[in-house]
């Protein structure tokens, strides 16, 4: 019974990541038709503005030692964090929450990377093959990865989360499960945090004139645009908005594993599993199928079903995806005439 | 428009075809007679000897085969007499003089292993065939060493490894162009297994995480003979795919399983995640059985700990060299690459730097690039003053003996370097093992004309 609520622990933190790229990609299909294979580089863009706060708000004063030398003969150096002295505590506050900062600076970091790459290179190819925007995002995906290993080399680079949050959280003894059932504080934020941006987005496109605009143009674009509305403004937004949840989804994972230059790669194949499964240009889909799929894949990890499926935690999600798209081929929710043409 | 037809014999084609014929096979055949004049493959005829630098340029390995590249481009100084010296003034029995290699200037070229088995193979190929490279060394990858190591065998050239710590490498898989200076999986558990009785008791209950392939498994197989000598259980061993990023799924079940030890059979990145993610579910903070739950990363990097940050303090491991080592090789080592790059060497920047001195030594004692005789010379070659105390070049499997450093992580680091302390050095005696037991074949050297 511990074994399983953890696996359900799992598989919610893990779904929440796979929902939080899914819904980012889901939004740009959705909306401009683009099949963007840079979403992934998006996420990992996100984790490299936590990487780069926490550099710059660590950036150190370094004075030479007059008298201990390296074991290479040169002056060992004393180093002491500029935050630390300017602002003393209020600085080591700001080092402690460096993630949590940067995921709110990511927000507009993020806006005007996703506007930008809009504007600036997937317009181009609004009216060409999704083989065209599949080679084109993935070309930029690989220049922005390598741009990033430039700056930050190859290595992942650890971040930590609050101090507050390093341990794990005792959640068998609130449930009344045993004492051995015990999950990482950061884990269940993130888990929280990713339900909290479903919401908003949701929210976002549900409550709000702009998002009923938005809503009414992933169904008709043509007749939106014939009532005089610039559609295609709002589109662009939206595409920023999506590059703003692959952002803040990046910074907030990097306590949960250290980022490098190849992370969202990772992310990028099983989220377009999630998308495909979930319904293309479905956010509900894209939702429901991330947790799902994160779920099954944490109980096929359990020794037990390894045990009788040898290696069935690697192909699971595939397989599963095999068994929907031929009996459900359109997804969970997906929309009749999606990538149908 | 009026069109032109060609109007050619049947005699006049064969004609032209065999004058054509002629004119392109022309420069073949004079490459054909310049290279049957070489005694071996790529044996240096002018002034300069080349050697190819294989090592992961990209990918995931790409800041561990920068490392590697730094220590060749400083042995290459050192073996042209340039700079201080380094090991060459530590190294003995030592015929090197600072002057290249049998009087040739020591040039090199660089391949991009990309740690892909393919990849580095296509570039220690060019390496060969296009710039004559007399030896092939570096990677960071098992899968790369042996892959590599095949095609030096197939070519006629020398093959000395750089990290690569599979048993496969100078076991089943080894090859007589081969050499490796690195230690291997038996080592790590021969070295772990006293400490691990030592630090934890007798009675323990493992549980291991392996990567799932050939290396993974070969620690795996070497910690659980280990552990299981010295009276530990294995729990269960759970095979992970390589690169799966989070591990939680497969770390949760150990907080249930009863093990109160986690094995980390992993490397790379792999072990950063892992290792990051056990510390996070708490499994250091808990008691199991009566004792404190411990982690072990059998094979250590100091390159790869940075990754790790906080979460590999107090964890032991094995490695085959580490910086902070007081002897005067070591030292020599260290106060020469620090000063030309401003940090500390890696292990692997380590073995690749002895590796390029023991073959320019191999081919000085020779008198000759020929494979045959830096075989030769390599076989059975004993030596000091590298760092690792006494070594050997077993002549059986190529393999060299010496001593294993036992580390931890560093609870009190004093920079941003020191990470790893060394808590044994373990006698090469305790380590050594008969090379049957690996199985392989090291076959005929390979010096023939390429």
């Amino acid at each position: 019974m511990d074994a399983i609520f953890l696996q359900i622990l799992n598989g919610l933190d893990k779904g929440g990541a796979y929902a939080l790229i899914a819904l980012g990609l889901t939004l740009a299909f959705g909306t401009l038709g683009v099949v963007n294979f840079a979403h992934g580089a998006l996420f990992m863009l996100g984790a490299f503005v936590a990487v780069a706060f926490n550099r710059i708000i660590s950036y150190q004063q370094i004075v030479l030692d007059p008298v201990n030398k390296t074991a290479w003969g040169t002056p060992v150096e004393i180093r002491t964090s500029y935050a630390e002295t300017l602002f003393g505590d209020f600085g080591l506050f700001l080092i402690d929450y460096s993630v949590p900062i940067s995921v709110l600076i990511a927000i507009p970091v993020m806006l005007l990377i996703g506007i930008a790459m809009e504007r600036g290179l997937i317009r181009h190819f609004y009216n060409r093959p999704h083989a065209d925007q599949i080679l084109v995002t993935f070309g930029l995906a690989i220049v922005l990865e390598e741009i990033v290993k430039h700056y930050f080399g190859a290595n992942p680079i650890p971040q930590s989360a609050p101090s507050i949050f390093s341990g794990s959280a005792n959640v068998g003894l609130w449930l009344g499960l045993g004492e051995n059932v015990v999950y990482p504080w950061w884990r269940l934020i993130y888990f929280g945090f990713s339900a909290i941006v479903i919401f908003m987005v949701f929210a976002f496109l549900k409550f709000t004139t702009f998002g009923m605009v938005v809503r009414a143009g992933m169904y008709d674009r043509d007749t939106v645009g014939l009532l005089g509305i610039n559609i295609q403004k709002r589109f662009t937004i939206i595409f920023g908005l999506a590059a703003v949840v692959a952002g803040v989804a990046g910074a907030m994972y990097t306590p949960i594993f250290p980022p490098d230059y190849n992370i969202g790669m990772q992310f990028l194949v099983l989220s377009f599993v999630v998308v495909v499964v979930g319904g293309m240009g479905s956010l509900g889909g894209a939702v429901a199928a991330g947790f799902l799929l994160g779920i099954l894949q944490s109980f096929a990890s359990m020794n037990e079903v390894k045990q009788i499926f040898p290696g069935i935690d690697q192909i699971i999600i595939y397989l599963v995806a095999v068994i929907i798209l031929l009996t459900m081929p359109r997804g969970l929710l997906g929309r009749k005439g999606m990538m149908e043409d | 428009m009026s069109s032109k037809k060609l109007n050619f014999s049947r005699r006049q084609l064969l004609r032209t075809g065999a004058a054509s014929g002629i004119v392109l096979a022309t420069p073949t055949f004079f490459i054909k007679g310049a290279n049957a004049q070489a005694a071996y493959c790529n044996e240096p005829s002018g002034s300069t000897v080349t050697l190819g630098f294989n090592v992961p340029q990209t990918g995931a390995y790409a800041d561990e085969g920068a490392d590697e590249l730094r220590a060749y481009k400083l042995a290459v100084k050192h073996l042209n007499g340039e700079g201080d010296g380094g090991m060459l003034n530590t190294f003995k029995p030592s015929v090197l003089k600072g002057n290249g290699i049998l009087g040739k200037k020591v040039a090199f070229v660089t391949g991009d292993t990309q740690t892909k088995s393919d990849a580095a193979r296509a570039s220690a190929k060019r390496m060969i065939e296009k710039d004559n490279a007399v030896m092939i060394t570096g990677g960071s990858s098992s899968g790369v060493a042996v892959a590599v190591q095949a095609l030096c065998q197939e070519a006629g050239v020398i093959f000395m490894a750089g990290l690569t710590h599979s048993n496969d490498t100078t076991g089943k898989d080894k090859r007589a162009n081969g050499f490796r200076h690195f230690f291997n999986t038996y080592m790590s558990g021969a070295a772990l297994g006293p400490v691990l009785e030592n630090e934890y008791g007798k009675e323990r209950v493992a549980y291991h995480l392996t990567a799932d392939y050939n290396w993974g498994w070969s620690q795996e197989k070497s910690m659980k003979d280990f552990t299981e000598a010295i009276g530990w259980k294995t729990q269960t061993t759970v095979n992970t795919p390589v690169g799966a990023g989070d591990f939680s799924q497969y770390i949760t079940p150990v907080l249930n399983s009863g093990a109160d030890v986690l094995i980390l059979n992993h490397y790379g990145k792999d072990m950063v995640n892992s290792l990051t993610q056990a510390v996070q579910f708490g499994l250091r903070d808990k008691q199991v059985n009566g004792k404190n739950f411990e982690i072990i990363v059998p094979l250590f990097s100091r390159l790869m700990a940075q990754g790790a940050g906080d979460s590999i303090k107090g964890i032991l491991g094995s490695t085959n060299w580490n910086w902070s080592l007081q002897d005067e090789g070591s030292q020599a080592f260290v106060k020469s690459f620090g000063a030309e790059y401003g940090a500390p060497p890696s292990m692997a920047a380590h073995t690749c730097y002895v590796q390029a001195l023991l073959y320019a030594n191999a081919a000085e004692m020779a008198g000759t690039f020929s494979p045959e005789g830096i075989v030769k010379s390599l076989e059975g070659f004993k030596f000091d003053g590298m760092g690792n105390g006494p070594t050997e070049y077993r002549a059986e499997d190529h393999q060299c003996f010496k001593d294993v450093l036992v580390v931890r992580g560093n609870q009190n680091p004093t920079s941003q370097f020191d990470l790893l302390e060394v808590v044994e050095v373990t006698p090469r005696a305790q380590v050594e093992y008969d090379a049957e037991i690996m199985g392989g074949n090291l076959g005929p050297v390979n010096a023939k004309a390429c």
